[in-house]
């Protein structure tokens, strides 16, 4: 009966929909179908748009349809797992991040890139929907070139992650995901903020997010000095992803690795994590097993071949 | 999550020419946390017997236990080895007392059945969590890996593999396998089982 009612109402939820797709067909479809301009079309025209689901209140559908902790099977998964990190020290900002896309236990890919090159001086991290990351971090990246074209001036990584968050804020409740580090070099230095779906932006020296934060923390907070050297601050970058690639079933593959020094960010580097378990950066392993083998009575050399004793 | 995959873990087994092979992972988790790469899912029951336990670590155990128990009871009041067939179905049978609240286990059982004739011929078996047995002719999984398992195994597995060569096929098989899995990995380890000896080798597998 409310659905009767609502198809003839003038003022219902689906009225306005219905009177929203008729000014769209009017216009041969959306801006966006042409694609000549990659999908940011409507950018020219403040922000851009998107088709909404024609349902009375589209972001409860849509969190019924994409949430999978209400609903592990739901039909939309989106890919989960991650780790990442950033830390700002007397050199610059290390950015490190693992490679692996999981969509619930199925590996999804191995090379994904996590870090997203906004512009020479900017990076930006990726975490939780990856469509998400990367649409809003690649349209903050025009909108930082629209910066310096008014303003004849780079942004600051402090004005750059604050369009964003407030960007995000104005979708808060629609379903976006993202946990991100937005970080530079600007006339105040080296700089880090922590920029989520929710709106939370935060300022700091050191940031991890994702599932394998929490390992990667561990080796991160022992590790972390603010006169560490380039190389230092590389390679604790490196070895914190390791670990929590190495402990987190949802991140692995692979590290890539980001400085972002005075003149902008160069990409330092992509490492296998099982190698650096192995074989480390240069040549020795960061694994356990190879740091105790051999060493005492309880930690015998492996002796694989021979068969174990029956039951 | 399921329960199945709160440890993680993979198995499978396959069959070659006068042999067979069964090989798993050797991660222990709960959940995303990675505790172990040294646990252990495969056992031998015989001399030309194997069986392993993909699924809930605490019911690896268990059931280990209490097929050792069932073994040894049987060779004694028996007075010979099992048979694998023989031991399938009392995989079954001690599976299915549990109907109601059942281990959470999916074995699979590979190993080497005497003829009348004196020879011996492979088999292998897998069975689901309450019992319902698998015979295949070709080869069987089980585990968090299962489906990743039964698609590289697909392409890869051949009739006919001489011990080296099917020693080769199980190791492809199962590190390609879980390499796709979040839940298994960490190492892995291979049993070619034969007449006259068990192979058994550990495995250098991605340690993320």
């Amino acid at each position: 009966m409310d659905s009767f009612v609502d198809q003839y109402s003038k003022n219902s939820a689906t009225a306005e929909i219905r009177r929203a797709k008729e000014m769209f067909e009017e216009e041969d479809g959306m801006d966006a179908m042409w694609g000549s301009q990659a999908g940011f079309a409507t950018v020219a025209s403040g922000l851009p748009k998107f088709t909404i689901p024609a349902v009375p209140d589209p972001s409860s559908f849509l969190r019924l349809h994409t949430d999978d902790h209400a609903d592990p099977s739901c039909r939309i998964k989106i890919k989960h797992g991650t780790t990442t990190l950033a830390f700002r020290y007397q050199g610059g900002v290390v950015v490190a991040v693992d490679s692996r896309a999981t969509a619930g236990s199925y590996v999804a890919s191995g090379t994904v890139k996590k870090v997203i090159e906004i512009n020479p001086y900017l990076l930006g991290t990726m975490a939780g929907g990856a469509a998400d990351c990367q649409y809003w971090e690649t349209y903050l990246g025009i909108q930082c070139r629209l910066h310096e074209l008014r303003n004849r001036e780079r942004i600051s990584v402090a004005a750059a992650s604050k369009y964003l968050s407030n960007l995000v804020y104005s979708y808060k409740g629609m379903g976006l995901s993202m946990g991100t580090m937005i970080c530079g070099w600007d006339k105040t230095g080296p700089a880090v903020f922590y920029v989520d779906s929710d709106g939370t932006r935060l300022k700091g020296d050191l940031f991890s997010v994702g599932s394998g934060s929490t390992f990667a923390y561990g080796v991160l907070d022992q590790g972390y000095r603010w006169d560490l050297t380039d190389e230092e601050a590389l390679e604790l970058g490196r070895r914190s992803i390791y670990a929590a690639g190495h402990r987190d079933a949802f991140s692995g593959n692979t590290i890539n690795l980001y400085h972002v020094k005075e003149d902008g960010w160069e990409f330092i580097g992509n490492y296998d994590v099982s190698k650096m378990h192995y074989e480390g950066p240069n040549g020795v392993g960061y694994a356990y097993e190879l740091r105790v083998q051999g060493k005492s009575s309880a930690n015998p050399p492996p002796d694989a071949t021979e068969v174990p004793a029956q039951a | 999550m399921s329960i199945m995959q709160h440890n993680g873990g993979s198995v499978i087994a396959m069959v070659g020419k006068d042999c067979v092979a069964i090989a798993s992972d050797l991660r222990l988790g709960v959940q995303s946390l990675s505790i172990s790469s040294n646990f252990e899912k495969i056992f031998p029951v015989t001399e030309r017997l194997y069986v392993g336990f993909p699924g809930l670590a605490t019911d690896v155990t268990t059931l280990r236990e209490v097929f050792r128990y069932r073994v040894n009871m049987y060779t004694i009041k028996e007075e010979r080895a099992i048979e694998p067939t023989i031991f399938t179905q009392l995989v079954s049978s001690t599976l299915y007392e549990r109907r109601f609240g059942p281990y959470f286990i999916e074995p699979v059982i590979a190993g080497l059945q005497k003829t009348p004739s004196g020879s011996y011929e492979p088999f292998i078996a897998a069975t689901d969590l309450i019992g319902c047995i698998n015979f295949a002719k070709d080869f069987v999984v089980a585990g968090t890996a299962s489906e990743k398992l039964f698609g590289v195994a697909e392409g890869l597995w051949e009739p006919g593999l001489e011990p080296e060569d099917l020693f080769e096929t199980i190791s492809q098989t199962l590190m390609n396998a879980v390499d796709r899995d979040a839940f298994s990995g960490w190492g892995a380890i291979v049993h070619v089982i034969t007449k006259d000896k068990v192979i058994t080798r550990k495995l250098k597998g991605r340690m993320d």
